[in-house]
């Protein structure tokens, strides 16, 4: 005789009152397969846990976006944000669609450069270049976009000893209406500080103003902001040619578009109320168009949008190590994957979803990731059938920031699968060894040995 | 453990205590484990049926019965 499948028993009491006015519905449809690959055996071949990108997923968000932004607007230029995710071919899939490399360090400078983007088609933010990094920025005639009054200084004095003319932005932060204003990046556009600097680019005659550029805050819940953003970057360009007949050729309008992914303290999931991309396009075309710029001075539009391009592309596929119940009667699950690799669960309600059919019982749980640590929790609430030890599930929005920002902490960084667009899966990253993460100890002679 | 008399369990898993006046819902095999209960059928019988019955290790069904003991108890369904 069959056996039938287990589940465990679960006994949960039903509330009456109020109905939940927000509507939403519990998230737990099964994900069993991610681009025609089943979840148990990519967990098999490449271990628990893992991260899994999507290439299809990937390439069609950039291709998507660059046509809302294309038919709103002549002139765009996407520049992939390496901080957001710099796995080598991660950023490939982007430079094979036509993005250029936004960087914020020399290390990322160099990764670009690696990957073979052309230099002067790297864009170089940043509030910490130091001399090093700009003389080669200089050399390699890339855009480097001043963040402080310092590097403007810095800038203008090897520009004169090194007898080049380096092609700059100013960054500029301003008030969009949005509550917290980002006023740490850049010069500020409302007191003057942003003027300052232009006066001092052009009074210098070393440094080539080519561009404007502003980064006005992240997960950016208002398209609006953007376009008043834009109003004010034309503001700049247009007061620009005025003064010094000087044509900005580019305004750089950086990233913060948000991803699907749920804030923490929100009522709403996140798919139900972050802007679409067409939203913030419209927003930012509708104000540089309506600008009234002369034709020929239309600046190109650029965008280093991260997140909204690649947080829904990636998977983090993981295994239940145990179910407790804790003192005051909540279910608790432990995962195999913790904040170290999830990062991005200190600020996101992660949507989460069971990688293998169940009865449409359901228990609400805490769910915790693996590590001695009190601070490890994957989510505080989260409503999810009855999982066993090894039952699988799938994290969903994790493509942005988490490869980037994860930690060697207590345990060791899983591996990296990209499925490319066959549905075929590539290691992009390997799983750590403590090999990797002891290369760069050094252990002095004299502590090789003791008696215990 | 014995569950109450007057605890009742319906088909599709809704259970209802009229000493409280609370509801609840229960899944498949928590309402094979209630009926065996109310059969009398003791702890040991009643891991052995799951296990014969279902694809699962007695250390497992072990752990959970004690914890859905323990919540039926903690929702005064027993004696």
């Amino acid at each position: 005789m069959d056996k039938k499948q287990y589940e465990r028993p679960i006994i949960k009491p039903l509330n009456t009152g109020l109905m939940n006015k927000f509507g939403t519905k519990t998230e737990y449809t099964p994900m069993t397969h991610i681009d025609g690959n089943k979840v148990s055996d990519l967990l098999e071949k490449y271990g628990s846990p893992l991260f899994v990108l999507s290439e299809r997923k990937i390439r069609e968000n950039i291709r998507s976006a660059k046509r809302i932004f294309e038919t709103r607007y002549p002139k765009v230029q996407f520049a992939w944000s390496y901080k957001t995710n710099y796995l080598n071919a991660v950023c490939n899939i982007f430079h094979q669609e036509g993005s250029w490399g936004e960087v914020v360090s020399m290390f990322e400078y160099e990764k670009a450069m690696k990957n073979g983007v052309p230099t002067d088609k790297i864009l170089f933010n940043g509030p910490d270049k130091t001399d090093e990094d700009l003389i080669v920025a200089i050399n390699n005639n890339s855009p480097i976009h001043i963040d402080h009054l310092d590097e403007l200084y810095r800038l203008t004095e090897l520009a004169k000893e090194m007898h080049k003319k380096p092609r700059v932005a100013i960054r500029v932060n301003m008030d969009t209406g949005i509550y917290p204003m980002w006023d740490r990046f850049g010069f500020n556009y409302e007191n003057g500080q942003a003027w300052e600097a232009i006066n001092k680019i052009m009074a210098s005659e070393t440094l080539d103003l080519i561009g404007l550029h502003c980064h006005i805050g992240t997960f950016m819940l208002m398209a609006s902001a953007y376009g008043v953003a834009a109003s004010k970057m034309a503001d700049l360009a247009q007061g620009i040619k005025k003064r010094y007949n000087k044509t900005i050729t580019y305004i750089d309008m950086g990233g913060g578009f948000a991803s699907k992914n749920t804030l923490k303290g929100a009522y709403q999931p996140g798919t139900d109320t972050v802007p679409e991309i067409h939203e913030y396009a419209e927003a930012i075309t509708t104000a540089l168009l309506n600008a009234g710029f002369d034709n020929d001075d239309l600046p190109y539009l650029y965008l280093e949008t991260g997140r909204a391009l690649i947080d829904d592309a990636g998977f983090l596929l993981g295994s239940v190590i145990s179910n407790k119940r804790l003192s005051d009667g909540r279910r608790a699950t432990i995962m195999d994957f913790g904040v170290n690799i999830l990062f991005t669960a200190f600020w996101y309600n992660h949507k989460i979803s069971p990688a293998q059919e169940f009865s449409h019982h359901t228990e609400d749980t805490v769910m915790y990731g693996p590590l001695c640590m009190n601070i490890d929790v994957v989510r505080e609430n989260v409503t999810m059938p009855p999982l066993n030890k090894g039952d699988n599930v799938v994290v969903h929005y994790v493509g942005a920031y988490n490869i980037t920002q994860s930690m060697q902490f207590i345990s060791l960084r899983p591996a990296v699968v990209l499925i490319d667009t066959k549905g075929n899966p590539h290691i992009i990253k390997n799983k750590e060894s403590l090999e990797d993460v002891e290369v760069k100890e050094v252990k002095p002679e004299y502590l090789s040995t003791f008696e215990l | 453990m014995k569950i109450r008399k007057n605890v009742a369990v319906s088909d599709n898993g809704f259970l209802f205590n009229p000493l409280t006046g609370d509801s609840y819902s229960v899944n498949q095999i928590g309402q094979e484990i209630i009926r065996y209960l109310k059969n009398g059928k003791s702890e040991e019988e009643i891991k052995q049926t799951i296990t014969d019955e279902y694809m699962i290790d007695l250390n497992t069904v072990e752990k959970d019965y004690l914890d859905f003991e323990r919540m039926l108890t903690a929702y005064k369904l027993g004696e």
